[in-house]
């Protein structure tokens, strides 16, 4: 995989090359590169399968990371492109011409994170929340327990020290 | 197995209101007058198509009548099983020769239409609340409801959840409820035998009690579910 | 006998025959549930169905065709019944025999899932529509051969009334039918089972496929209603059939045996054969049993 992290090198900038497994490496794209990138890895060293898009909310670094991970059935290896955005302002390039099945990935994605697509199709549409208006939900500064005891309305808890329960059960006039 | 425990704190219709259930509801605009609702949240092509009548309590037959009605409903349990959680996979053991419901007169139906008997298998998110609350209306009165997993009784482990409801019983009317993550089909079948009991004691009248306090579980309903969508009773 | 009389002895075999066909039903789920190891509900469990069923509190109606549509169903088992001689040479049970009834018979047994299919229509559920496209298709494909084999005993008989050809059939069970004309009976029995609705034809009303089929929107009574007629209509056909190639019978208790017999036909096959998609069904009786049937039909032309 190192053999192939330097031949891709040679034209685009990558960084932080991180060999996890025999078969399976990830390295750090630049923003704008990455749509070339990829048509690039498809085309030509035949990583043609989009096994997934996802998305970490790096808070502390103010920054989100997309994992593009693609599949090359001829060699079965993987290579996961990552790249950085402005948790500020979080747009990326969609990618929905290349794969099909990446509109669905980027409808998560804006969903969960709130990361816009322009272009792609239907990505503003809800996919799991239905009429969700609070924030982004995977966002870690979310706090979904705070949310749920100020939303729903939990059951009542009966909670008793066994011994003094069995106590006053058992013997009541003690 | 729990049917409407006191030691949960629940009263005897398992229902503490979330809001105060002073029956002047403050958010009237669904409802134009006692009888008839507005589907205000549909198109005016989509009104044409829904019921607007509001659901009213059905009175049941003469004494001794109801009692053989009521016998007749215990023995022959049609379930529509909504599989929101991993407790749906609880009822295909149930219907295979090891536990075999059809031996009590019970069977699966595909259909709310034909259904008695409303099993919630598990975890109801927002999305899936939805579902439940059309699908039990569409279902034919008496109905009678069995909440299966802790899921659905307190949130379980989904209870810090941003997107489940963590009190079925809010939403629609619960007869009873079948504890475990997940309960053994033995549990689910003492539920049912629970329900049984309390269909011949004539106690399970959830759909009147649904038309009853309409007002209050609506507005329990669109509280939550925030795109609604759907007519405000199906029929 | 006056023709009121006649009327209410009608009825009253009716209301044996409903409720032999609902004990029929009882017993075949019982005996379903034992192949498969399991112990199946009672034998009584129509029943209960029923009264739940008509003991709901609140029905959905969509319109007087959907209100229609059981009744149609109902009115088209009621019909095939009445028609039927059930007993042969009784004067109680030969409810409204007339000659050519046969041809009535055959258009009654149609006549209820038309009704059905306009009923069901209106519900507006799409299910609805397949189911009834399912089994009009399955039906217009199984009524071929049986046709077929109806004019078969049409030929070998030179009659069209039901009861001329039991009183053919009289002296021994070798002057039945179903040694003096077999090819007719072959093609008619393949046709029962697609009538049957079990396995390998079951398709219609599969209840997880589409939804339960045509009845997917009814409920509460109307349900009660088109399961009362699944009673009246099994019991409908199988004493049609045992009149037209088993004989007849001459009293209740052979009537009971020999239906309960012919029905045991389908359910082997139902309870041994996996199901068959629509067009299989379709292709299946267009083939084989067609062609029995117009050999039936050419054997007593030459």
């Amino acid at each position: 995989m190192k053999e192939l992290y330097d031949t891709i090198s040679l034209q685009f900038t990558l960084k932080d090359f991180h060999q996890q497994k025999p078969n399976l490496a990830f390295a750090t794209a630049e923003k704008q590169q990455l749509i070339a990138l990829l048509t690039y890895m498809r085309d030509v060293h035949r990583y043609t399968h989009l096994v997934f898009v996802t998305a970490v909310d790096w808070l502390e670094e103010n920054r989100f990371q997309i994992t593009y991970m693609l599949h090359n059935y001829d060699i079965k290896a993987d290579f996961g492109i990552r790249v950085m955005l402005d948790r500020d302002k979080p747009v990326m390039e969609s990618i929905h011409h290349l794969w099909e099945q990446g509109r669905v990935y980027q409808r998560e994605l804006h969903e969960m994170f709130g990361i816009d697509f322009p272009g792609s199709p239907g990505v503003n549409e809800p996919m799991i929340l239905e009429g969700w208006q609070g924030p982004p939900v995977m966002r870690r500064d979310f706090d979904t327990a705070k949310y749920s005891l100020e939303t729903y309305d939990h059951r009542p808890r009966d909670t008793r020290e066994p011994e003094s329960h069995m106590k006053e059960k058992l013997y009541p006039e003690d | 197995m729990s049917y409407m425990d006191k030691t949960t704190g629940i009263p005897e219709q398992g229902i503490t209101p979330p809001i105060p259930d002073t029956g002047e509801m403050p958010d009237r605009e669904w409802r134009k007058d006692d009888k008839t609702l507005t589907n205000a949240e549909l198109t005016l092509e989509e009104q044409d198509w829904f019921c607007d009548a509001r659901p009213t309590p059905a009175k049941p037959a003469w004494g001794p009548v109801e009692k053989f009605y009521n016998w007749a409903r215990a023995n022959s349990l049609w379930i529509l099983a909504f599989g929101t959680g991993c407790g749906a996979i609880e009822l295909r053991p149930l219907v295979t020769a090891r536990y075999d419901i059809s031996r009590l007169g019970m069977q699966p139906r595909p259909t709310p239409r034909q259904a008695s008997v409303f099993m919630i298998g598990g975890y109801v998110s927002i999305k899936t609340l939805k579902r439940i609350v059309r699908s039990y209306e569409q279902m034919q009165g008496p109905k009678f409801v069995v909440a299966v997993c802790s899921c659905a009784i307190n949130g379980g482990m989904y209870w810090d959840s941003y997107n489940t409801v963590k009190r079925i019983d809010q939403y629609i009317p619960v007869d009873v409820y079948v504890t475990g993550c997940m309960p053994r089909p033995e549990a689910v079948m003492a539920g049912f035998s629970k329900l049984k009991e309390l269909i011949l004691a004539g106690k399970a009248e959830g759909q009147n009690l649904y038309a009853e306090k309409f007002d209050w579980y609506k507005a329990n309903q669109k509280q939550v579910i925030k795109d609604w969508n759907m007519p405000d009773y199906n029929w | 006998m006056s023709l009121v009389t006649k009327l209410i002895w009608t009825f009253i075999s009716l209301g044996i025959v409903t409720i032999w066909g609902l004990t029929l039903t009882g017993i075949v789920a019982k005996i379903f549930a034992r192949v498969q190891g399991r112990l199946g509900p009672p034998v009584w469990q129509p029943f209960i169905d029923i009264i739940k069923n008509n003991a709901k509190r609140t029905a959905v109606s969509h319109g007087i065709m959907f209100y229609l549509g059981p009744v149609f169903r109902i009115a088209g088992g009621i019909g095939t019944y009445m028609f039927i001689p059930a007993i042969y040479g009784s004067l109680y049970f030969s409810n409204f025999s007339v000659s050519g009834d046969v041809f009535l018979v055959m258009y009654f047994i149609f006549f209820g899932q038309l009704g059905m299919a306009l009923g069901a229509g209106e519900g507006g559920h799409p299910y609805s529509a397949i189911g009834v496209a399912r089994g009009l298709a399955q039906m217009t494909a199984f009524e071929v051969p049986f046709a077929l084999s109806v004019i078969s005993l049409a030929v070998q008989y030179h009659t069209l009334n039901i009861t001329e050809i039991v009183a053919a059939q009289q002296g021994g069970i070798l002057s039945w039918t179903l040694f003096t004309n077999p090819l007719a009976v072959i093609a008619a029995m393949i046709a029962m089972l697609g009538m049957n609705m079990y396995n390998p034809f079951s398709v219609v009303i599969a209840p997880q496929e589409t939804p339960i089929g045509p009845p997917t929107e009814y409920s509460a009574s109307f349900l009660g209603m088109l399961a009362t007629n699944r009673g009246i209509f099994n019991a409908a056909k199988m004493v049609l059939f045992m009149n037209l190639y088993f004989g007849g019978a001459t009293n209740l208790v052979e009537m009971i045996v020999k239906t309960f017999c012919i029905y045991f036909f389908s359910v082997f096959i139902g309870v041994a054969f996996p199901r068959f998609k629509t067009e299989d069904a379709i292709r299946f009786f267009l083939k084989v049993p067609t062609l029995v049937g117009i050999l039936a039909i050419a054997v007593f032309l030459i």
